[in-house]
């Protein structure tokens, strides 16, 4: 029990990461209609910022926090206006194509700019954990859940009552019709790639706590992962990218306990498909079939 | 108020919009009617800057069209009930018609519009939480032209509004136009059902593959023998 416990929260954890990043993949899949392959690799960016504000130059949390939030934001919407924008009526193979070309050159930037040795990243949370009935807490734990607790409030109050929100609603469903409207949308599509930035470097921040080395690959795995996530969640889904990814992390985490280390990611990709089988818009997903 | 001048829209290759020439007058009702594939939407979708133009100039209340940004141009006073209404299906009644007023401001005057429309279209403040995409098509059509009417428009260019209605929600719905312009509001109007546009309108364009091959008095056309036999069915 004691163990089933702790692996939750291991789960929970994790999953709290890939939440994160899966929001940030069914953003901007519901506002530009494209899978950024490059969303993973912005955590990589965000971590390596943190190792060099934080633990190489000492920066107080807060400022390095901020920095890789800044610099992860603009990163996304550069790489936006740079590789996708042009691209906003081409085929979505040569967007796909374009956005896994935009992967490759960040890993190969990072590995140009940092070796290809991984780095060790100290971690910012320096709150205690705590023991209730033999369940160790770790501060790690806390400090995910909250702020992906209190990450999701915030970004559903946004959506749901924000008039921008509704804006970026509207583009999702109807770039034409949302122009109508009045709404810019380009910027719109600039300010949701912003937060799904944000968002990961929020995520690379919160896996370097757990993980603790930065690698130029460090973000591919977990970005897969999450973009499993959201595809299980319903691609295009807010709640759908927030249960997707905690699902995914406790079952991850409980078959590398209950089951096998080396079979944990077949089993994530197994249930995936199980999935997808029965209810291929994943499991909060649209029904209504997408006019093209 | 609005002078369309030697307009040509190509879609690749394709050339839809030949060379139209047409203006629209403060307070009118003007119909455009043509057959299918004639360029009636892409006319209006190069109007409101959903579709670029190849040459020829669009100008609104002395500013071109051309080159404004599209979303600039609600907020000039120009709405657009485009063709199959495009609603936001999965927004509630009530968000759709609060989108329509994204470019305003002022609170108190917003709701001041919503309470009219709500009073013009008494079914959409009954079923103002419901989600849009589940409204029936007539009462879709209502809340394309509700979230409109909530930017305030001095003109309002509406493709096809009778599409895919029985005949007692055309009917309403042409009572709605007829309404909409005597409050004020001057009306660019698309239509299949060529009687009925005619019917309201004060003046007409007959659009055929790209090029207005008529145009005048909307009673004068009603009576004219080509008109007839091509679109009224006589
Ligand atoms: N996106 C597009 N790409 C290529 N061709 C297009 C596109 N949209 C319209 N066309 C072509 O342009 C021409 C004019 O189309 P348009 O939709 O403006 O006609 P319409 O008069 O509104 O017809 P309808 O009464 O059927 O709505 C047609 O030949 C159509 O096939
Ligand atoms: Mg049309």
């Amino acid at each position: 029990m004691q163990q089933f416990c702790e692996q939750l929260l291991n789960g929970l954890n994790l999953g709290s990461v890939y939440a994160l990043i899966a929001l940030g993949y069914t953003m901007v899949y519901g506002i530009a209609k494209m899978l950024n392959f490059a969303h993973g690799d912005i955590i990589m960016v965000g971590a390596y910022t943190l190792l060099l504000s934080s633990t190489r130059f000492g920066l107080p949390w807060y400022l390095a926090v901020l920095l890789c939030a800044v610099v992860c934001c603009v990163l996304g919407v550069s790489i936006e206006k740079i590789a996708y924008k042009p691209l906003r009526n081409a085929s979505p193979l040569t967007v796909l194509i374009t956005a896994i070309g935009v992967s490759y050159f960040l890993q190969s930037s990072a590995l140009l700019i940092f070796g290809s040795n991984k780095q060790k990243v100290d971690s910012l949370i320096k709150i205690k954990g705590f023991t209730v009935n033999g369940i160790n807490v770790s501060g790690e734990s806390i400090v995910t859940l909250s702020v992906t607790i209190v990450i999701m409030i915030l970004l559903t109050l946004f959506i749901k009552k924000t008039k921008m929100g509704k804006a970026m609603l509207a583009v999702s469903e109807d770039k034409g019709a949302a122009q109508l409207m009045g709404v810019n949308v380009n910027a719109t599509i600039s300010l949701t790639f912003a937060i799904g930035s944000a968002l990961a470097a929020v995520a690379g921040i919160l896996y370097m706590s757990s993980y603790g080395f930065v690698g130029p690959y460090t973000g591919s795995l977990p970005g897969i992962k999450a973009f499993v996530a959201a595809v299980l969640g319903g691609i295009g889904s807010i709640p759908g990218a927030m249960l997707g990814g905690i699902l995914l992390g406790i079952i991850e985490s409980m078959a590398k306990t209950y089951i096998s280390t080396d079979l944990a990611d077949a089993i994530v990709f197994g249930i995936l498909i199980v999935v997808l089988l029965f209810r291929p818009t994943g499991l909060l997903g649209k029904k209504r079939i997408e006019k093209v | 108020m609005l002078t369309v001048e030697n307009l040509k829209v190509y879609y690749g290759m394709i050339n839809a919009i030949k060379d139209v020439s047409f203006r629209v007058e403060q307070g009118e009702v003007i119909a455009l009617i043509g057959a299918n594939g004639a360029g009636k939407t892409t006319i209006l979708h190069t109007i409101t800057g959903l579709v670029p133009a190849k040459s020829g100039s669009i100008t609104f209340k002395g500013i071109n069209l051309l080159k404004t940004p599209a979303h600039k141009i609600v907020g000039m006073g120009m709405a657009h009930v485009p063709e199959g209404r495009r609603i936001f299906q999965e927004l509630t009644v009530y968000e759709n018609l609060m989108l329509g007023a994204y470019t305003r401001k002022d609170k108190k005057a917003i709701s001041d519009t919503l309470a009219k429309i709500y009073k013009r279209f008494p079914r959409l403040e009954e079923r103002k939480t419901q989600i849009a995409g589940t409204l029936s098509g007539g009462e879709q059509q209502m809340l394309a032209m509700g979230r409109a009417l909530m930017s305030k428009p001095s003109i309002i260019l509406m493709d096809e509004p009778s599409m895919g209605l029985s005949p007692l929600y055309v009917n309403e719905i042409f009572d709605i136009i007829r309404e909409i312009s005597k409050s004020g509001t001057t009306i660019l109007l698309v239509e299949q059902n060529a009687k009925k546009a005619l019917s309201i309108a004060d003046r007409a364009y007959v659009l055929e593959t790209g090029n207005i091959v008529l145009d005048g008095d909307a009673k004068e056309l009603m009576n004219d023998d080509k008109v007839k036999k091509a679109y009224l069915g006589e």
